[in-house]
């Protein structure tokens, strides 16, 4: 907690004066609340004054909102039209990085009672990194801690959503809840039930809000928090035979090294559901290998076993038109939709797939022969190029467009002959060569190698740019190989391939390695 | 429609004398002007002015009744021309903008009013855009009361010194002959406070009844010589009328002790930032008792050279708080004070910065640097000699860690889409230069797009290209919205282009009404507008003017077309302007035009589909190519529960309206097929239930029966 210092001596003029600043983004509803607050105070006897910049900034903009009250008295009182630095008694931020934007700005003193919602809106510039682009909530947090008088915080757009509201209720609900108001919490009911819309709903979230931020006196982490701690084991249906099978090749996942069970359980289980059990056996072939040159490395931390369970899951289980098929006609699918959507008793569901394979992923599920034939000749890519140059739309809640894709899943016992996991598997096995290899003079760097992998993702061009990417990182191992900074670089590299799509850090990158070792 | 009604609160404007009236600026002017009883309001809407002019457009008839005519001008120029009325007959009339750029356009007709002059008062109220929010260039338009000698209010930011600066403008036009401009800033247009009210008033002559008695007087037109005439007539006459009327009516304020050492001078509209900067400091209280002597400009020009003498007089040093630049009150006091031999040293900018808004740690910071300068013993103890300065708190360094949110298109926007396609269009054939203009689409120089190199001025796209009007190996691109192309594109952008066969592509952004200025109608609008009339096809406009390839798109989120059409525009043979009108409907105005309509339907049992797009996790791979092309705020990411995957998938969230550009991107694109779109039909008929419950028969069994032989995991 900080000292508490007074800001620019004493406050005196404006003494008994309550300044108030929300920070919402664009469309978040930040005018209601504080129309909200305007009426709340003005029936409770204050003088209230509430500005706000609108304009363009609204258009999902970060946005700040005003307000300054006085009890009621003979004269009108002069009061500021916008928050100033050190000089804020209640800062609302509708959103958790808006409340880090109100710390930098300086609205949040030792004077400031800071109230956050703890969910994330993502910025587009978050958004848009073609790897992890998210940023950290933590120092906002601890920031917020550090500033403030007081730091109240929780997931108010979950409680606005569970209760079928906006997040302007439930902020509404932890305004009162923070108390740092003089109103009642049932001043601020009436002024919900005055305002006349939407007043159940709103009443619901306000009372969440409410709770909220009383029930949960410490900062409740962020929203996603539980995301890294690895689920429960999967509940696991089917034929007795498979489902003992299944067991079999789990115990042989548990003979791991301790560190990778998880990641090859959960790889395993990836790559059965993908293809068969036939191929989980394969799968854990190729783990096994790096799990023996772990333990002769003698290192007891699994990274380089746990590593390799990572990425030959995600190698195996390659994306193409099959398992997007079986994905997208699975029971289970169908029920997530069906969640996600809400469709309500009586409703009705019309699901339309957008799909857009190209000629070359339509020649990757023919049988390798006849698929190398047709890339290989003109006159019948151009038929199938022609046949698949638009998108199709799939209706998959009609038999007419649940039947395709219900028989292209089908193909999927065939799936080892057809040209495409030919091409798959010839890479993903000169790859683990690579890092089988190195693994023997530099542990790190056949750990990081074996990461590349997550470079290799998405579809058609998306994935053709994912793959010359992987290549281009693991074509600086020539150069990196024998350094003792080599995993580091190869890391490096690979956050510069994720920084954007057409790769220029990662061109300048590689010419930054490419110096390394050139004579001076 | 605009996007905010104000049907609830224009009922205040009806209120008499005594009743005290509550709410926000911009209505508390629209009732000023009907309590001075003026004639005819006109006006271009544009933040901050835009819910002046919703708020009018709301009050139509309230005013109809009182005989006011309102005129929802096509710009700031055609606003300013309508004060012509004013020139000749008794009439008040008031015009309001966005200043400085309404402005700028407007400044031909202000100067040829402000040369002739008025006979009934005429009030041009300016919104100044400056700081922070702000979309323009930050320019002051106290230059252009200056240049014109209008005569420029600036009051004091709180809603009885706003409406009685309505009143004293009236009069102060009509007691010189001179149209008066008053500024008010963003966040006194939006400040929500409260006055007393007084009754409205009747004009005491109609347009109507001008009409049908015109008059005019030849010495009124600017035209040589009564031109020359008018140059002398502003400083012999109309100036000195002026001064006087200031000075008698007290316009400007004069708060705390008489005498002192020193003194501030202020704009009206810093009063109360400077009053907050003293009662931090402990020099003020609530109420305006001021320990330092303050002379308030509610009216910034002319200023009056001996109030400023005067309250100069025996103080060692004055600080002028004045906003902007250039510094044109603080030159002119230091000009005043100089020839009449004044002593007090005179501060402003330097203490106080030359540039920037000034906000309250500015003011403080500026404030208290002058009163240690010159008056020390007035600062509290802790500020004058502080124990240790450096034990201020540390706050953390957020830099970085906070990211940018700037404005982007809104969820479901149908411009997004038609930059999707730009996009797409450049990855076959190359970057192009794109000249963007004013409105929503301009949003498309920011992430995720990058594209358009400059901005001109509102409905200058096309014009901002026409230098690019030689051979080349590529044409450029030039884009404008329909509120541009109407406020002047038609003329400066289409009219040039086909006169100068300008041999590049001009793309219409259409999407119904005047979008970013908050959903004004126009003349392409589609919507039912009961006092003015719409339905004006821009394709048709285009045509009369001789363009003769013309496209239009009908729906925008045809992410596909948009590429086709531009592609075709870009190569065809054709020479001339190529003109692409791509049109759908403003999704903020949409929404709020159907969503209340969808509702009542689905709860009076109609059949209703509502759309959504939905993102398949398990098939996206987390590469954001999709957001990359989008940027819509419900495309977002989340991190999967799955310590396979490395990076977050993308996910739609609830506030998805369905417009189907994600999915138009990832067809035309070639993205990925994790895309759907899921309707949910409400209240189906009964044969469409029994249809699709023998589908999920079928289907369900099928899926049994595959899963009843493979291995089926559950989390």
């Amino acid at each position: 907690m900080n000292v508490h210092v007074e800001p620019g001596g004493a406050r005196g003029g404006a003494a008994g004066v309550i300044k108030l600043a929300i920070l919402a983004v664009g469309g978040q509803g930040g005018g209601v609340v504080t129309s909200w607050i305007v009426a709340l105070a003005e029936a409770n006897g204050y003088y209230v004054q509430s500005t706000s910049v609108p304009g363009v900034a609204q258009r999902t903009g970060a946005t700040i909102y005003y307000v300054e009250m006085v009890p009621e008295g003979e004269a009108t009182p002069i009061l500021s039209l916008m928050p100033a630095a050190g000089d804020v008694d209640i800062v609302l931020a509708a959103e958790l990085m808006e409340a880090g934007r109100a710390i930098q700005r300086g609205f949040v003193s030792a004077q400031t009672t800071l109230i956050a919602s703890s969910h994330r809106a993502y910025a587009v510039a978050e958004k848009a990194a073609p790897g992890t682009g998210i940023l950290d909530g933590a120092p906002i947090l601890e920031a917020a801690e550090a500033a403030s008088l007081r730091f109240l915080s929780a997931d108010l757009e979950r409680v606005a959503v569970a209760n079928g509201s906006v997040i302007s209720a439930s902020l509404f609900g932890a305004l009162a809840g923070s108390g740092a108001l003089p109103f009642a919490k049932e001043a601020f009911e009436a002024t919900i039930r005055a305002s006349g819309k939407g007043v159940g709903p709103s009443l619901a979230a306000f009372a969440a809000g409410f709770e909220a931020v009383t029930a949960s006196a410490p900062t409740p982490a962020m929203g996603e928090a539980g995301a890294t701690t690895p689920a429960e084991a999967p509940e696991v249906t089917g034929p007795a035979a498979l489902r003992s099978e299944w067991a079999a090749l789990c115990a042989r996942a548990d003979e791991l090294p301790s560190a990778a069970r998880t990641m090859a359980r959960r790889g395993l289980e990836k790559v059965v559901d993908y293809q068969d059990l036939l191929y989980g056996a394969e799968y854990l072939d190729r783990v096994e290998i790096f799990a023996a040159l772990d333990r002769a490395s003698g290192r007891t931390d699994g990274a380089l076993t746990e590593a390799a369970a990572k990425a030959i899951a995600n190698a195996m289980a390659y994306d193409d038109v099959i398992r997007v098929a079986d994905l997208k006609v699975r029971a289970s699918r169908d029920r997530r939709v069906r969640r996600e959507v809400g469709v309500g008793v009586g409703a009705l569901l019309n699901v339309t797939e957008y799909m857009h394979p190209r000629a070359e992923e339509i020649c990757a599920v023919m049988p390798a022969g006849i698929g190398t034939y047709v890339l290989g000749h003109r006159w019948a890519y151009g038929i199938v190029e022609r046949l698949f140059s638009n998108g199709r739309r799939v209706r998959t809640d009609r038999l007419r467009g649940f039947l395709p894709l219900y028989g292209l899943a089908a193909l999927r016992p065939m799936r080892r002959r057809l040209l495409r996991h030919r091409a798959e598997v010839a890479h993903m096995e000169a790859w683990l060569a690579t890092a089988q290899r190195v693994a023997a003079s530099d542990h790190d760097l056949a750990v990081e190698i074996l990461r590349c992998r997550r470079l290799v993702k998405g579809y058609s061009d998306t994935h053709a740019r994912g793959l010359s990417k992987f290549d281009r990182v693991l074509s600086a191992l020539p150069l990196l190989e024998g350094r003792a900074d080599a995993a580091a670089w190869l890391s490096r590299l690979r956050a510069a391939a994720l920084v954007d799509e057409a790769g220029e850090a990662l061109d300048g990158a590689l010419k930054t390695v490419a110096t390394l070792d050139a004579p001076t | 429609m605009a996007e905010r009604s104000f049907a609830k609160e224009v009922q205040q404007l009806k209120i008499g004398a005594g009743e005290e009236f509550r709410g926000e600026g911009i209505l508390a002017i629209t009732k000023a002007l009907l309590q001075c009883g003026v004639g005819y309001v006109g006006g271009y809407q544009g933040a901050p002015i835009s819910h002046l002019m919703d708020v009018l457009a709301d009050a139509e008839e309230i005013m109809s009744d009182l005989g006011v005519h309102l005129e929802a001008s096509a710009s700031e120029a055609a606003a300013g021309a309508t004060l012509a009325a004013s020139v000749h007959y008794p009439i008040r009339g008031a015009v309001a903008w966005k200043s400085t750029v309404g402005t700028n356009v407007a400044s031909d007709a202000l100067a040829n009013l402000a040369s002739g002059g008025v006979l009934g008062g005429a009030l041009i109220i300016v919104g100044e855009d400056y700081g922070e929010g702000s979309s323009i260039m930050q320019e002051r338009s106290h230059a252009f009361a200056m240049k014109s000698q209008i005569w420029l209010l600036d009051p004091r930011p709180n809603l009885e010194s706003i409406v009685k600066a309505v009143e004293d403008g009236f009069e102060l036009s009509e007691a010189t002959n001179t149209p008066v401009m008053l500024e008010v800033r963003i966040r006194s247009c939006h400040v929500h406070g409260r006055f007393k009210a007084k009754d409205n008033k009747r004009p005491t002559m109609t347009v109507a009844e001008a009409l049908e008695n015109p008059q005019r007087d030849t010495n009124r037109i600017v035209l040589p010589p009564a031109s020359f005439g008018h140059e002398q007539e502003k400083i012999k006459v109309r100036w000195p009328k002026a001064l006087e009327f200031i000075k008698e009516r007290k316009l400007n304020e004069h708060f705390g002790p008489d005498e002192g050492k020193v003194g501030i001078v202020c704009q009206g509209g810093m009063y109360n930032g400077v009053m907050r900067a003293l009662q931090r400091l402990g020099l003020a209280d609530l109420y305006g008792a001021s320990a330092v002597p303050i002379y308030c400009l509610n009216v910034t020009y002319p200023l009056i050279r001996e109030e400023i003498v005067d309250f100069c007089r025996g103080k060692d040093a004055v600080l002028v708080v004045e906003e902007g630049q250039p510094e044109h009150i603080e030159q002119a006091i230091g000009d005043i004070l100089y020839k009449a031999g004044g002593t007090a040293k005179l501060e402003g900018k330097g203490i106080l910065p030359m540039a920037g808004e000034y906000t309250g740690a500015v003011m403080l910071a500026g404030l208290t640097d002058f009163l240690r300068a010159y008056q020390p013993e007035l600062l509290p103890a802790q500020e004058r000699s502080p124990n240790d300065p450096e034990e201020r708190v540390e706050l953390p360094d957020l830099t970085g860690k906070v990211p940018v949110r700037p404005a982007g298109f809104c969820t479901g926007c149908p411009e997004r889409p038609i930059f999707a396609g730009m996009k797409l269009m450049e990855k076959e054939l190359g970057e192009h230069h794109v000249a963007a203009d004013i409105g929503c689409h301009l949003f498309s120089i920011l992430p995720p797009f990058n594209i358009g190199a400059t901005t001109m001025g509102y409905g200058l796209g096309p014009a901002s290209a026409s230098a690019f009007n030689v051979k080349a190996k590529k044409r450029p691109i030039a884009v404008m919205g329909d509120g541009g192309f109407w406020h002047n594109g038609l003329t400066s952008g289409i009219g040039n282009a086909v006169f100068n066969q300008q041999d590049g592509v001009i793309l219409v952004v259409d999407n119904y009404y005047s979008a970013a200025t908050g959903g004004q109608d126009i003349l392409s609008s589609r919507a039912d507008n009961r006092s003015r009339s719409t339905r004006h096809p821009i394709e048709e406009a285009v045509k009369g003017l001789g363009v003769t390839w013309v496209r239009r798109i009908d729906r925008t989120y045809d992410v596909g077309k948009v590429r086709d059409t531009l592609t075709e525009a870009l190569t065809t043979e054709e020479t001339g302007p190529k003109v692409i009108v791509a049109s759908s409907e403003c999704m903020l105005n949409r929404q709020r035009r159907e969503k209340p309509l969808v509702a009542k339907a689905i709860k009076a049992g109609k059949r209703t589909v509502k759309p959504r797009f939905g993102v398949d996790e398990d098939v996206c791979t987390g590469d954001h190519a999709c957001i990359r092309l989008s940027g819509c705020p419900s495309l977002s990411v989340k991190t999967l529960d799955d310590p396979l995957r490395d990076d977050p998938v993308a996910a739609i969230d609830s506030s998805c309206v369905g417009c189907g550009n994600c999915g138009e991107v990832a067809e035309a694109a070639v993205l990925c097929p994790s895309f759907y779109q899921a309707d949910v039909i409400h209240n189906p008929t009964p044969f469409e239930t029994k249809v699709a419950s023998w589908r999920r028969a079928v289907i369900g069994w099928l899926q049994r029966r595959r899963d009843r032989r493979r291995l089926v995991f559950a989390r």
